[in-house]
């Protein structure tokens, strides 16, 4: 249940006393205080937390009325029961003495969540010569608690920066040394009428390649990598288990370590194992039928 | 240099040394301390009011640079670590530029046309200042690109950075996956040379099996019934245009949510 701020609970309570109210200890018609005083999505009940304002403007509907209420309408999950709501109607008719307008209007604005009071009009004070009042107490679990938590966390300059300029200095610098040494493969001009023996697709296609040695073309051309592409994409989706932690997750790792092994084999053998024909042969034997 | 003015006691010679020495102790003295050296020289001069080591101008480096401004002013510690990360995505990204740059310049030198193909590349590594180089880095970048956003993968599995709130981050990075490869496929082609139109042959005939639509979707790939001529020119245009821009966008969704999701995973 909600906390009232200890100060808040004693001025409402002096405020009681003070106009010859029932106070939450003589027991009448509020269980206790803290239970009663808060809940904000009822705008009487919210209003109606300390002091009494009598509906003495005719434009004050809905926070007048709940202002009546004196905290005895708000239920504990927001919504008002019935018998609350008539219980409540008794208690405004009688403090407000007849004025029966104001009364309908709070009833019907019990639904909604607002707690606007009408601005005071100036001049007019309430009851003891007061020009404040309080309005609502919000319950303490409905404020956000947007304090941030301290992490450890470091200037990404230089820090970041730095890292990712070296690693990039460092890619750069091996990749032309070894693009200078080692030259891109450029065969004969493309020709329909000799077909090279073996014809391989590029590297990272020739799992598939592979799997064409077993299966029906449908099935190692689209179905397997069409599946395997579906299945990797909506992983996070299958894996709901939000630990990330290796030992938790041991068979998700199994799994993708697998897969990823069958796959890594599977471009192996079709890059180093397939010769002519595209017929196992042993590289150390035949040597190596692969091009990048 | 400093001390020229003490080598004055040692003698007629040593008094000449001195004398050049102290001229350009001066001279040197002059230059540093002139209004042009300084501001051309000055520490931080690429900033306009000097760049002092603060927090603030920390901060100021990554928010007033487009580029630097794809990170956030701070990182948590162990993002920085090379040993979580080993800047695979980060290198992935960095090879896709530099597979623009290269790109380009291939670009100058090269006519998607079944008769000009080739011989463009031929002469491009025989005539072209650094076209030899830069061919080969082309190639060979390409197929570490396509190796480094595979590991990139493995490494987010591995971590577990895919669950929430990541999930759907991982779904762009498996189209990111899925465009680096349709982009070394369709270079592939390019050079027209038997292996290049082999390996595509047998990667088109592999798609000509899709259900249904297998010989729409072959025929579209290859804009008409054999590779050829069409296929060339429709392949040139999705790998130098249509994947890139694709790709880009992609990435740029990528990024977007490494940051939004709050930067990237934590330690195990």
């Amino acid at each position: 249940m909600a906390e009232v701020p200890e100060h808040l609970l004693k001025r409402s309570q002096e405020r009681r006393k003070a106009l010859g109210l029932p106070t939450g200890e003589e027991g009448g018609e509020a269980a206790t205080p803290t239970a009663e005083a808060t809940p904000a999505p009822d705008a009487g009940g919210g209003a109606g937390a300390g002091d009494i304002t009598p509906p003495a403007t005719g434009g004050g509907s809905s926070g007048d009325g709940g202002a009546g209420d004196s905290g005895n309408g708000g239920g504990d999950t927001g919504g008002v029961p019935a018998h609350l709501l008539e219980r409540s109607k008794k208690r405004k008719a009688a403090l407000a003495g007849g004025d029966a307008g104001a009364a309908t209007a709070a009833s019907g604005g019990g639904g909604t969540a607002t707690a606007v009071a009408a601005p005071p009009t100036p001049g007019a004070t309430g009851p003891g010569g007061h020009t404040q009042r309080l309005l609502t107490v919000v319950k303490s679990g409905s404020i956000q608690q947007t304090r941030a938590e301290a992490q450890d966390k470091v200037h990404t300059w230089p820090h970041l920066v730095v890292i990712e300029f070296a690693s990039m200095l460092i890619l750069l610098a091996g990749a032309t040394i070894f693009s200078a040494l080692v030259r891109a493969p450029l065969l004969g001009l493309a020709d329909f009428n000799k077909t090279p023996n073996p014809s391989k697709a590029p590297w990272y296609f020739l799992g598939l390649q592979e799997l064409l040695t077993m299966f029906h073309p449908m099935v190692a051309g689209v179905t397997i990598p069409g599946i395997g592409l579906g299945l990797l994409a909506v992983a996070p989706y299958i894996d709901k288990n939000p630990s990330v932690k290796p030992t938790d997750r041991k068979f998700a790792i199994a799994i993708f370590s697998i897969f990823i092994m069958m796959w890594a084999v599977l471009v192996i053998i079709g890059s180093f194992f397939r010769g002519p024909g595209f017929n196992f042969v042993f590289p150390w034997n035949d040597g190596i039928f692969f091009e990048l | 240099m400093a001390n020229g003015n003490g080598n004055g006691t040692n003698g007629k010679g040593g008094g000449a040394l001195a004398k050049v020495s102290t001229a350009l102790d001066k001279t040197d003295e002059k230059v540093r301390g002139s209004q042009a050296w300084n501001s051309i020289f000055r520490p931080g001069s690429v900033y306009r009011r000097g760049y002092t080591d603060s927090p603030r101008n920390r901060s100021y480096v990554i928010m007033n640079n487009v580029l630097y401004h794809l990170h956030p002013v701070k990182v948590k510690r162990h993002a920085v670590k090379v040993s979580y990360t080993l800047c695979l995505g980060g290198l992935s990204f960095f090879l896709f530029i530099l597979l623009t740059v290269t790109g380009i310049f291939l670009m100058f030198f090269y006519r998607p046309t079944a008769a000009s193909a080739w011989n463009d590349i031929k002469t491009l590594e025989t005539a072209v200042t650094f076209g030899s180089l830069v061919r080969n880095m082309h190639r060979w970048t390409a197929h570490l690109m396509v190796l480094t956003v595979f590991l990139h993968m493995c490494r987010v599995f591995y971590h577990g950075a895919y669950k929430a709130p990541r999930e759907f981050n991982w779904v762009i990075g498996v189209i990111l996956l899925t465009l680096t490869l349709l982009l070394s496929f369709t270079g592939y082609l390019l050079p027209w040379d038997q292996l290049a139109l082999w390996a595509v042959t047998v990667g088109t005939n592999m798609m000509g099996y899709t259900p249904v639509f297998g010989s729409s979707v072959k025929f579209v790939l290859l804009g008409s019934k054999e590779i050829g001529n069409d296929t060339l020119l429709r392949w040139y245009v999705l790998h130098v245009l249509l994947f890139p821009f694709v790709i880009v966008i992609f990435m740029a969704v990528h990024f977007w949510r490494v940051r939004k999701d709050g930067g990237i995973s934590g330690p195990l």
